[in-house]
C-alpha cells in the first residue's frame, strides 16, 4: 500500500509496525490507545499474524518479552497507568537486550488521572521507566505520517542496538485523522543468532537472561550496556529546526506541543519577531549538543510541555544554562493555545527590553 | 561385557546442582531431562525459568532457556510458544511464583489453553528468599513470616492449584504428583511425559504439581523433611489427576 490514506494516529502506528514487519502484538485496552490494539486484532489474523488480547499490561510486556527472546519483531502498546505497570518487564527488556517497540500514548496523571493528552510521561519514559541502569530509546512523533515513520524506524533501531524502543504519543496523536502515506519497503531479514527459539542445529544452547549473581559479571554488563547507550547517544540523535538561525528565543517543544508553538512561532514572525522552533524527535537521546550551539546563539529558550516541566531538566543540562530557560506548561489534559505560547515569548523579549 | 545402565541425560548439563542437600529440585530437573531426551524434542524446546530457586535452571538445562520475572513465565512462554508454535515450550515455576505473584498469569494460560506446559513445584514456602509464608503453606506451619504459625482467620488457608485449575475449561490434563520415594518418581515422570506429549500434539495447556521437600527452611533433615511431606502435605494436597480433558 503505498497511496495517501486518511487515518487515525493510533491506527497508522498499527498499519506501520505491520509493514515494518511486526507480525506479534501483545496488549491490553486502555484509553486513549485502544483504537491501535484494535486494529492490530483485525489485520494480525489477515496476514498471519499474532493478535493477542493480554490479561493485563504485566502479562502483555512479559509475552513480548517472550516473543522478542524467540526472535521475533514485537510491539505492545498502552497509556500511561499501563506503561507504570510494564516498568518491570521493560527494564527485563532493557537487562536481556531484546529489541520490542513499546507505543506509550499519554493522558493526564498522575495515578488515574484522565484520558485527555498529556506528556507527563517524559521523565518515566527518558530516565529508564523501570528499575536499573537502563535506558530507552524515546522518539516523539509530531503528525500521523511521523507517527507511521517513526514507528518502522523503532523497529530498525531496536534490532540494530537490541534495545527496547518507545514511541511517546499523546491522546491527541493518537486520536486526531491525518493523510498518510506508507511507503512498502522491502523487509531485510533480522539475523538473531542469539534468540531462544530452540537449539536446531546451533552448537549450543541459547540463554535470554538478565541475571548476573556475580558482582564482577554484573558491572561488565552494565558497563556493556553504558558502552550501546553511549553509541546511541552519538549516531540517533533527532530533531527538527524551525527560524532558529537569527532567533533571539527559542521555543522547544515536542510531539502536539510543537505543532502549538509552532504557530506560535510563525505568528511571531509575522509580527517581526525573531523567533524560532526546536523540536527534539529523539527524546532520547536527546539532541544536546545541537541545543548548547543553539544556546551560543540566541538569547533565551522556552520550553513548552503538556507537563509541569520535565523536558526542561534536559534543556537546561543541554545548555548549561548559559542562556535564561523559560518555561510554559499546562496539564491534566489541557492544552495551551498557539497565542498562551505567543503571549509567553512576548514577556520574553519584553523582559530582554527591560534589562537593556 | 559392559553396558551403560544408567548415564546422564543430554538435556542436562555436566553441572553441580547449587540446590540444598535434600532439595528435590535436581530430582525433577532430571526427569524433566530424561522425558525430553525420550521424546527426541531436546533441539526445538525452549524453557522459561522465572525468579525463585531454580533461576538459574538455565546453567543446568541443556537446551534454550528463557529466565523470566517472577511470576511471569506463563505470559513469557505464551510470546514465545506463539513466535514458535512447533516446539516444546514449558514453564518451571515454584509456589510463591506460581500461586501468589503469578496468579493472574497462570490462570489465564490455562483459560486460554496455551499449549505450554507448566511444571509447578509446590514446597509450600519461599525457598529463594529463606523461608518465608507461601500462598500455599499449610495452616499452622511456622515460616520466617508466620513465626506463630499460619493463621487461618488473618492469612487464610492453603491454595490448591491443581484443584483450581481443573475447573478452567482451557486446561487440558492437570495432575498432582510427588518425588517423594521412588514409585512416585515413576508416576511423576509418567505424568510430566504426558504433559509434554500432549502439548506436543497440540492439545492444549498442562500442568504438573510436584509436592517437593524444602528441607533447609522447614528446619528438617533431608529424611525428616520426606516424613513430614508424606505426613503433612500429602492430606492437604492429595496426589492424583484432577482434570484429563480428553482422557480414557
Amino acid at each position: 500500500m503505498s497511496e495517501t490514506r486518511l487515518m487515525k494516529g493510533n491506527e497508522a502506528i498499527g498499519e506501520a509496525a505491520i509493514v515494518a514487519g511486526c507480525r506479534y502484538y501483545f496488549g491490553y485496552p486502555i484509553t486513549p490507545q485502544t483504537e491501535l490494539m484494535e486494529y492490530m486484532a483485525k489485520r494480525m489474523p489477515q496476514i498471519e499474524g499474532v493478535f493477542l488480547q493480554a490479561e493485563s499490561e504485566i502479562a502483555a510486556i512479559n509475552m513480548v518479552y517472550g516473543a522478542a527472546g524467540a526472535g521475533a519483531r514485537v510491539m505492545t502498546s498502552s497509556s500511561s497507568p499501563g506503561i507504570s505497570l510494564k516498568a518491570e518487564g521493560i527494564s527485563y527488556c532493557a537487562g536481556a537486550e531484546l529489541p520490542c517497540v513499546i507505543v506509550n500514548i499519554m493522558r493526564g496523571g498522575p495515578g488515574l488521572g484522565s484520558i485527555q493528552p498529556a506528556q507527563a510521561d517524559y521523565f518515566q519514559a527518558t530516565k529508564g521507566g523501570g528499575h536499573g541502569d537502563h535506558r530507552n530509546i524515546v522518539l516523539a512523533p509530531n503528525s500521523v505520517q511521523e507517527m507511521a515513520d517513526l514507528t518502522m524506524l523503532s523497529f530498525e533501531l531496536a534490532d540494530k542496538y537490541r534495545n527496547p524502543v518507545m514511541l511517546l504519543g499523546d491522546g491527541a496523536l493518537g486520536q486526531m485523522m491525518e493523510p498518510v502515506n506508507l511507503e512498502e519497503k522491502p523487509l531485510v531479514p533480522q539475523e538473531k543468532p542469539w534468540a531462544a527459539n530452540g537449539q536446531g542445529e546451533r552448537a549450543k544452547p541459547n540463554v535470554i537472561n538478565s541475571l548476573y549473581l556475580k558482582p564482577e559479571q554484573l558491572e561488565a554488563h552494565n558497563i556493556h550496556l553504558q558502552n550501546k547507550y553511549q553509541k546511541i547517544m552519538e549516531q540517533e540523535c533527532r530533531w527538527e529546526e524551525f527560524n532558529v538561525e537569527d532567533a533571539e528565543v527559542i521555543v522547544v517543544a515536542y510531539g502536539i506541543t510543537s505543532r502549538i508553538a509552532r504557530s506560535a512561532v510563525e505568528m511571531a514572525r509575522r509580527d517581526g519577531l525573531k523567533v524560532g522552533l526546536f523540536r527534539p524527535i529523539s527524546l532520547w537521546p536527546f539532541p544536546s549538543e545541537r541545543l548548547l550551539t543553539l544556546a551560543q546563539q540566541t538569547k533565551a529558550f522556552l520550553v513548552s510541555e503538556l507537563s509541569a516541566g520535565q523536558m526542561i531538566e534536559d534543556v537546561r543540562l543541554a545548555t548549561k544554562q548559559i542562556k535564561p530557560v523559560h518555561f510554559y506548561g499546562r496539564m491534566g489534559g489541557m492544552m495551551p493555545s498557539s497565542r498562551e505560547i505567543y503571549n509567553q515569548i512576548n514577556l520574553i523579549l519584553k523582559e530582554k527590553e527591560a534589562v537593556k | 561385557m559392559n553396558s551403560k545402565l544408567y548415564a546422564r541425560p543430554e538435556s542436562l548439563a555436566d553441572v553441580p546442582f547449587h540446590y540444598c542437600p535434600g532439595c528435590q529440585h535436581g530430582i525433577v530437573h532430571r526427569i524433566i531431562a530424561e522425558v525430553i531426551d525420550e521424546l527426541g524434542v531436546r533441539k526445538q524446546t525452549i524453557g522459561v525459568a522465572p525468579v525463585g530457586c531454580s533461576v538459574l535452571a538455565y546453567d543446568y538445562f541443556n537446551f534454550d532457556i528463557v529466565q523470566a520475572s517472577h511470576g511471569r513465565a506463563p505470559a513469557v512462554a505464551t510470546g514465545v510458544k506463539r513466535v514458535c508454535p512447533d516446539s516444546t515450550v514449558f514453564t518451571y515455576q515454584g509456589d510463591g511464583d506460581l500461586a501468589s505473584i503469578g496468579c493472574a498469569e497462570i490462570v489465564h494460560a490455562a483459560a486460554r489453553g496455551e499449549k505450554i506446559t507448566t511444571i509447578f513445584i509446590n514446597n509450600a514456602i519461599y525457598g529463594m528468599t529463606g523461608g518465608q509464608m507461601a500462598p500455599t503453606t499449610l495452616v499452622d506451619q511456622v515460616t520466617t513470616t508466620s513465626p506463630y504459625g499460619r493463621n487461618e482467620n488473618q492469612v487464610g488457608t492453603p491454595l490448591c492449584i491443581s484443584e483450581m485449575l481443573s475447573t478452567i475449561q482451557g486446561a487440558r490434563f492437570i495432575a498432582r504428583v510427588a518425588v517423594n520415594n521412588p514409585s512416585n518418581m515413576a508416576k511423576a515422570k509418567a505424568a510430566i511425559k504426558k504433559a509434554f506429549q500432549l502439548q506436543n500434539s497440540g492439545e492444549g495447556f498442562c500442568l504438573i504439581e510436584v509436592l517437593s521437600t524444602c528441607p533447609t527452611n522447614w528446619g528438617m533433615t533431608p529424611v525428616e523433611a520426606v516424613k513430614w511431606l508424606e505426613t503433612n502435605m500429602i492430606p492437604q494436597y492429595p496426589l492424583g489427576v484432577f482434570k484429563d480433558a480428553g482422557g480414557e
